[in-house]
């Protein structure tokens, strides 16, 4: 499953510049694990041992994913994925 | 304390309370820690001091005038203090900001008039100062275009407010000088300042361990555009925090001290703890920047991005 997956400036160092990458999975986590694969380092910026970090936002399309099921939101082909930086701080619960 | 009357609210800016940390002195006994309560100016943060500097500075000279839109770029507190000294003092406002701030940060500038444009959240804050950049090219005479990270009122408003006061409040005492780099202002100005003691004063600032971080406020310079008025030379060490580390000490300070403060302050302490534990500091001096309920993030319901 094909997913385009739209990276924010700080990680860009990761892409070759790119602002948008794409990648495969049929979940949030098996996005980040191909993204991994493809662009080393990715990963362990999103997440930590407990999940998303705090201060990472996850969007499948316009939904954050943390109102869906997390990392383990479904995708479909053609979906995008939005790594935005928390820049309005505070943990969302 | 503050017993002051005043004629105008741009008088309430600075002489704001330093308060000593000693919950926190337990970690590093026989050293003080000081906090500098920069939300208490009228603003609620530290925004305060550079917003009226660049503002008053601009007046004198004539760069500012009553035909002119203020616009700068900037997501949060110092666009807080350009909207309440604009309505005080009667200049039209105008900040570009991402879009995904907060419904909470939007509503606090608009209610002082401010008129507010929108950036592509995916490129922070850096993209905030693109888009300014490009509408003050468009039409530069009907701007003045403030911009906190080049213009020098911004740390001279610290070299002139936050360290001559430091210095009256602790006097002799301060080996150590703690403060976050967002636009640099606060750290630049107020060590110039310190430098001018007649004994040597650590200034030390406090940086983002990682590009993608959530310490709002403050800057990663390596992955940033870096401000002009950044001398990366000026203070005597850089030393990098964690998010999580920010974060926890921004909980421990309201919990154990009573100061509700922002991840930008938590920073600043946790960098000032740090600094505290060695064996030739004596009293560290840090900058909370704002409140902790600058931060407090919507509601599932309120949460809604538009892109």
């Amino acid at each position: 499953m094909a997913v385009t997956v739209r990276i924010p400036t700080p990680l860009r160092s990761l892409t070759g510049g790119a602002d948008e990458v794409s990648a495969n999975g049929g979940t949030v986590a098996e996005v980040i694990e191909s993204l991994e694969t493809n662009h080393p380092g990715m990963k362990d910026r999103l997440c930590d041992d407990k999940g998303v970090r705090r201060f990472v936002n996850i969007y499948a399309n316009d939904e954050d994913i943390r109102f869906l099921d997390n990392l383990e939101t479904t995708l479909k082909e053609g979906d995008t994925l939005s790594i935005v930086p928390a820049i309005a701080g505070g943990a969302s619960l | 304390m503050r017993f002051r009357k005043m004629e105008s609210i741009v008088e309430a800016v600075g002489d704001t309370p330093l308060v000593r940390l000693r919950s926190l002195e337990k970690d590093a006994p026989g050293t003080k820690i000081y906090l500098k309560l920069e939300y208490a100016n009228p603003g609620g943060s530290v925004k305060d001091r550079p917003a009226l500097q660049m503002m008053l500075d601009a007046i004198e000279d004539g760069r500012l005038t009553s035909d002119k839109i203020l616009i700068d770029a900037t997501s949060g507190n110092t666009g807080v203090a350009y909207s309440l000294f604009g309505a005080a003092l009667g200049y039209r406002i105008q900040l570009v900001m991402p879009s995904n701030v907060s419904q909470a940060r939007k509503d606090i500038t608009e209610a002082f008039g401010t008129e507010i444009i929108y950036s592509d959240p995916m490129e922070g804050s850096d993209g905030a100062i693109r888009k300014v950049r490009q509408l003050v090219v468009e039409e530069p005479d009907r701007y003045f275009y403030a911009d906190q990270y080049s213009n020098p009122s911004n740390p001279r408003a610290h070299y002139l407010g936050t360290g001559g006061e430091i210095l009256e409040q602790v006097g002799d005492e301060i080996t150590h000088f703690v403060a976050g780099l967002g636009t640099s202002g606060t750290c630049m100005g107020t060590t110039r300042r310190l430098r001018e003691h007649s004994r040597e004063i650590e200034c030390i600032a406090i940086e983002p361990a990682e590009a993608l971080h959530g310490l709002e406020g403050l800057k990663h310079m390596a992955s940033s555009l870096v401000p002009e008025i950044y001398d990366p030379k000026l203070p005597d060490e850089i030393l990098p925090v964690g998010t999580d580390a920010g974060w926890d000490m921004s909980d421990r300070l309201a919990a154990h001290e009573g100061l509700h403060v922002g991840h930008s302050t938590g920073a600043n302490v946790a960098g000032a703890l740090e600094v505290a534990k060695r064996p030739e500091a004596s009293c560290v001096v840090a900058i909370a920047c704002d409140r902790g309920d600058r931060y407090f993030a919507p509601m599932k319901w309120e949460k809604h991005y538009e892109w």
